[in-house]
């Protein structure tokens, strides 16, 4: 047995570029408050964007999958870059308003103690990240991939600097506790945190005698919060959590395959510096007030191309891809308009085996005549053309409480 | 039982072998989810690529590991790929090949060497 040639793997496993390029010995990859708790719980840990991370527990991918959606699972995000923007006026609406120089977003709308979704766009209308958004009041709170968090502070810096502090916070851990069963984890400690609503956000809540800023978000389509915590506590409020009968330690392998089945883009697959907000189908993310006759239209980076896209549509768009055998398509998977001969139309950018859905799921890019829900097309696998169907996406219905 | 360096397993049964995985890599691999086997009548030469098996981690080849003719393959498996990780040894073998030139099993490890090459 080997690894089959020509396939790509997973953005998680041992022989992924991303996984090695940075820092491929162990000793040189960073660690986050969690590691040695990691370690002890059982997990394998890979390379993951210059750190050592858990690409699973015991458990194993697919029964973590599972718990997730049934219950709660408990996953260390701590690699990702958690960095506070505030305005040297102090106000928020002075930061709000500096970030929308690189956001295509309505950050000053944004309601306090409420987050959002945001994407930094380059000149070419490109996506240099994805990132969350929070109104902390007096503050802006990001949350940005820790693959590119350190091109993501610099730009940070050098676009608001002169009206705008950047503190990045390498002293705070970040947990995400997702699934239907989060809300009644969490509330044993604290009955507060089931009142919040879908991105509603709040600081200095007591969890157990630990204080945490969380957000009742994550990004696995199902329920949960996103919690922000000291790394000096990172460990203790963890096994507080884990203690708890509902809630299991999850890896970035079922991370994956959770947000995949959820629609949910992973930077660096379905999005990056050669797909705008547009082609990725995230034009919901873009509030009207940033468009074409909007009160603050443009004003972001590759604002011309974007606008321009959301007004004429995008030569190519990112859809859900339901294979119908059960053989995985995954990234790099060549799509195409006719069982045999025809035109190439376009690519998946992530794909693999949903366990809820108890097939391949897969999304990726193809031209616009062909995105539309149902269109049949195939994919090429290993030489043969397979059959496929443009699907709406999430493929399992979200689990938010609205 | 004798075993490969690619980490199956082939069990001589008259003239045909039986092949399958360890339980070593069916343990790296994780969850398999999916497995194609070859059409029965096949001839395959040694290091063929017969089988594609995946897991939710990636997509692997089994190889021939002699020279031969398939003459069964385990179809159970397509249905039901996760017998790979329930019982790797025993009731998850891939398929049985007819071998031409027997002296090709003499180069495979016996069960200890091949503890000791997965360390």
């Amino acid at each position: 047995m080997r690894g089959s040639s020509g396939a790509k793997v997973p953005a998680w496993s041992k022989g992924h570029p991303e996984a090695t390029g940075k820092a491929n010995r162990m000793s040189d990859l960073k660690q986050t408050a969690l590691h040695d708790l990691h370690v002890e719980l059982g997990a394998k840990m890979v390379p993951f964007a210059g750190y050592s991370m858990p690409v699973q527990y015991p458990l194993g991918v697919m029964k973590e999958h599972l718990h997730t959606r049934a219950a709660a699972g408990l996953f260390d995000v701590s690699h990702m870059g958690q960095v506070v923007v505030r305005a040297k006026s102090g106000s928020y609406d002075d930061a709000a308003l500096a970030m929308e120089s690189l956001v295509p977003v309505d950050v000053l709308g944004l309601g306090e103690m409420r987050q959002r979704y945001a994407m930094f766009t380059d000149p070419n209308g490109g996506i240099l990240d994805d990132l969350m958004l929070a109104n902390l009041g007096d503050h802006l709170f990001v949350v940005v991939n820790a693959g590119c968090k350190d091109d993501d502070i610099a730009l940070m810096k050098e676009a608001l600097s002169d009206r705008c502090g950047i503190e990045v916070l390498d002293d705070r851990a970040l947990l995400a506790l997702q699934g239907p069963k989060a809300e009644a984890a969490l509330a044993r400690f604290q009955p507060s945190v089931a009142d919040m609503k879908f991105m509603d956000v709040a600081k200095d809540v007591d969890i157990d005698g630990i204080t945490v800023t969380l957000s009742r978000s994550g990004y696995t389509g199902e329920d949960g919060y996103e919690i922000s915590v000291a790394n000096d506590d990172a460990v203790a409020l963890a096994r507080k959590l884990l203690a708890l009968e509902e809630v299991e330690p999850i890896g970035l392998g079922a991370r994956d395959s959770l947000r995949l089945e959820g629609g949910l883009c992973l930077y660096g697959h379905d999005i990056d510096t050669t797909t705008t907000p547009v082609e990725a189908a995230l034009n919901w993310a873009i509030q009207k007030v940033r468009r074409n006759d909007g009160e603050r239209a443009g004003g972001f980076p590759g604002a011309g191309v974007i606008l321009q896209q959301l007004a004429d549509g995008a030569p190519r768009k990112r859809v859900g891809l339901l294979p119908e055998g059960r053989a995985p398509m995954r990234e790099g998977v060549a799509i195409f308009d006719a069982a045999e001969g025809g035109n190439e139309v376009g690519t998946v950018t992530s794909g693999g085996f949903g366990p809820t859905v108890g097939g391949p799921v897969a999304m990726g890019y193809v031209t616009a005549e062909h995105a539309k829900v149902d269109t049949p097309l195939w994919g090429e696998v290993r030489g043969k053309r397979l059959p496929l169907t443009v699907t709406k996406m999430p493929f399992v219905a979200a689990n938010f409480k609205r | 039982m004798k075993f490969t360096e690619e980490h199956e397993w082939l069990r001589v049964e008259g003239d045909e072998v039986v092949v399958g995985i360890t339980t070593h890599a069916a343990e790296q691999l994780g969850d398999v989810v999916f497995v194609e086997l070859p059409e029965e009548g096949t001839v395959v030469s040694k290091d063929d690529e017969v089988v594609v098996i995946e897991s939710v981690k990636a997509a692997s080849d089994i190889l021939a590991p002699i020279d031969g003719e398939i003459t069964e393959v385990n179809s159970a498996l397509t249905d039901n790929p996760s017998m790979v990780n329930d019982d790797p040894q025993g009731e998850a073998w891939f398929f049985k090949l007819k071998f031409t030139d027997a002296s090709q099993m003499d180069d495979f490890m016996d069960e200890a060497t091949y503890q000791k090459f997965i360390g």
